[in-house]
């Protein structure tokens, strides 16, 4: 559906993206994540022909962009870093005045495509207030409402849940689940890994411009050769698994080992109280905090050299790459611990994982 | 795109603003006119201004007169200014051209949306003008009056009014229809008039994301223009300034109508705006959209 051939796109002295093959396919859901700065709203615009690369290619639908880009928007729905409308309209009028500014808008069906897709954002019962007296959640729901105006078969769609409250959150993501069930492919820009994590099938890293993964999502979090261990006989456990036995915190003991089942029978042969056992996967966080550096909101007085080994450590599996940090891995790698009702899904490292639909 | 335009500029508050100001101008003066009697003396002040007092119905000429030397091409500046640099700062630029507008056509919309506000203007001080120049002075006065013009024009010749009639420039009476008709042609060289100065700012306008300073600079060029006008050593290129002939409708109100200044001036409207134009669209076509 996308697919971009070392696209690099230069302002001035700043690479802002860096030879990305971006590689999306019909029917996926793709994240693209990376720290700010790190190129994604650059190379999103590139792809809808709004800033025109440096070099390499791009193709969208079958058409090359920028020089037939014409072609293929009206098949494309998007949201751009943010929504922006008139302030001085009502919301149905902004999206009126979209829909006639460009070509391929039937004016018959225009009042019941807005009022369609002002239902799908949730603002159906949207007045004639203007829209700078909006909050910032429904300009959001706007936004994405101008995006699904013509039933595009792609969107793009840079920051969709910006300014959504949780619940504002999980109906967005649910609606862009259903419509990609129904055939759109959807591409999305995010620094929320849990947004990420919990929407998305495929996924691309960028970091400083360049691509750093790009791989299922579900390849990525395979579970590793590690199990993790909660139990209230930390200490007989760990004299039991000496050997095996990688780290220890507290009663949370990380085993090296791939057969849970056998581990838990060996546990509870011996006597001991087992609370909960899985075995470790790579969070999405570990993944992108491994493979990206700061994002460029971040200024340091002394920069660690740049250019560390970031790719060829990702692109060799995992085995020998240093343990992740416990916080992160008791919360996320152990999907067993989840407690309904006190997850915020606006936070990482609580978000419960739901199953890949 | 080109009515979405013209639908937006018109349903917006600051257009209907503008033109109550304009409107307001001339009336404010005529106020000022009428309560105290004074006018200024031929020569001096507003064109047609001296000879209102003796016939209302020339007031239109007057009130456009009133307008177009600073306040018409300030607005339009501001509002030409706004054109890509304002869509840009509220961020419609950029689901403008993914709706997809061609970028071509949005420049087109929008000299055009300007040309449009232009044009209902100067109708509607025209308009308000003759309603205010009749209340206030009666039409076709008696009283005999000399008038002249100022600036370009300032060979103009002493006018007296003679019956129902109202009078040229030129001293012979203007039938009823003539003068409509004249006031007509001012009123489409004054909206061609601001050509330059739309495109001019337009241009300014692809350049940045503030339409502030598209206005300004579009702004700048118009008063050097001016004080290039006035600068004896800058004869040279007087001929080529786009503000010189813009007070070249005057010889519309002359007996016969003197076409030269006014062929002149249209030519040269004409060439700033292709010029403007053309550079305008020579760098939004192949400008990174980033607002």
């Amino acid at each position: 559906m996308i697919t971009t051939r070392q696209v690099t796109k230069r302002f001035g002295a700043v690479l802002a993206v860096d030879r990305v093959d971006l590689d999306v396919r019909e029917g996926d859901r793709y994240g693209l994540l990376g720290p700010n700065g790190s190129g994604k709203t650059t190379l999103l615009r590139m792809l809808l022909g709004l800033v025109f690369a440096t070099s390499g290619e791009i193709e969208v639908d079958g058409c090359p962009v920028p020089r037939k880009v014409a072609q293929v928007l009206p098949r494309i729905g998007a949201l751009i870093e943010g929504p922006a409308a008139y302030g001085y309209l009502s919301g149905r009028a902004n999206l009126a005045l979209l829909d006639a500014a460009g070509p391929g808008s039937v004016r018959r069906t225009r009042k019941a495509r807005i009022g369609e897709a002002l239902e799908r954002v949730g603002l159906a019962g949207v007045d004639r207030r203007p829209v700078r007296a909006y909050s910032l959640g429904m300009r959001q729901r706007l936004g994405l409402a101008a995006a699904l105006l013509r039933q595009p078969s792609l969107l793009i769609l840079d920051e969709p849940t910006n300014g959504l409250d949780p619940r504002g959150i999980r109906e967005i993501r649910d609606l862009l689940i259903e419509l990609n069930a129904a055939g759109t492919t959807i591409l999305l820009s995010s620094h929320l890994l849990s947004e990420v994590e919990q929407l998305c099938t495929r996924i691309g890293v960028l970091d400083r411009g360049r691509m750093v993964i790009q791989d299922e999502l579900a390849a990525l979090r395979a579970p590793t050769d590690r199990i993790v261990l909660h139990t209230p006989d930390a200490d007989r456990a760990a004299a039991l698994l000496d050997g095996t036995l990688l780290t220890r915190d507290g009663d949370r003991l990380v085993i090296r080992g791939e057969d849970s089942a056998q581990l838990n029978a060996r546990l509870v042969g011996a006597g001991l109280r087992v609370a909960e056992l899985a075995r470790e996967r790579r969070s999405l966080e570990d993944l992108v905090v491994d493979a990206t550096r700061p994002g460029s909101d971040r200024v340091d007085q002394f920069r660690p050299s740049a250019e560390p080994q970031v790719e060829s450590e990702l692109s060799s599996e995992h085995p020998s790459r240093p343990s992740p940090t416990p916080e992160s891995a008791s919360a996320l790698a152990i999907p067993l611990v989840e407690t309904p009702g006190s997850a915020s899904p606006s936070d990482p490292a609580e978000s419960p994982v739901e199953p890949a639909p | 795109m080109i009515h979405v335009e013209l639908f937006r500029l018109f349903r917006r508050p600051r257009t209907w603003m503008i033109l109550v100001l304009l409107c307001a101008l001339p009336i404010t003066v005529a106020v000022f006119i009428a309560v105290t009697d004074l006018v200024p003396s031929p020569g001096q002040g507003p064109a047609f201004l001296s000879a209102v007092l003796s016939d209302g119905s020339l007031y239109p000429a007057a009130g456009l007169a009133i307008v177009l030397p600073v306040f018409l091409p300030v607005s339009v500046a501001v509002l030409s200014g706004d054109g890509v640099a304002g869509e840009s700062g509220t961020g419609m630029l950029r689901y403008l051209l993914v709706r997809p507008v061609a970028r071509t056509r949005l420049l087109v919309a929008k000299l055009i949306g300007t040309m449009s506000f232009v044009l209902a203007a100067v109708v509607l001080v025209a308009i308000t003008s003759y309603i205010t120049g009749v209340l206030a002075f009666g039409s076709g006065g008696v009283k005999p009056v000399s008038a002249t013009s100022s600036g370009a024009v300032s060979s103009a010749v002493t006018g007296i009014s003679i019956g129902t009639a109202s009078t040229s420039l030129s001293g012979t009476p203007l039938p009823a229809g003539q003068l409509i008709l004249r006031v007509a042609y001012g009123i489409g060289y004054i909206s061609v008039s601001m050509l330059g100065v739309a495109a001019i700012a337009l241009f300014l306008s692809t350049f940045t994301d503030s339409a502030l300073g598209a206005a300004l600079g579009a702004l700048a060029i118009l008063v050097t223009s001016e004080v290039l006008a006035t600068l004896d050593a800058a004869g040279a290129v007087r001929p080529y300034l786009p503000t010189n002939y813009w007070l070249a409708w005057i010889d519309l109100f002359r007996q016969p109508i003197l076409w030269y200044n006014v062929q002149r001036g249209l030519a040269i409207q004409v060439v700033y705006a292709l010029v403007f134009l053309g550079a305008a669209w020579a760098n939004f076509s192949t400008k990174d959209v980033t607002g």
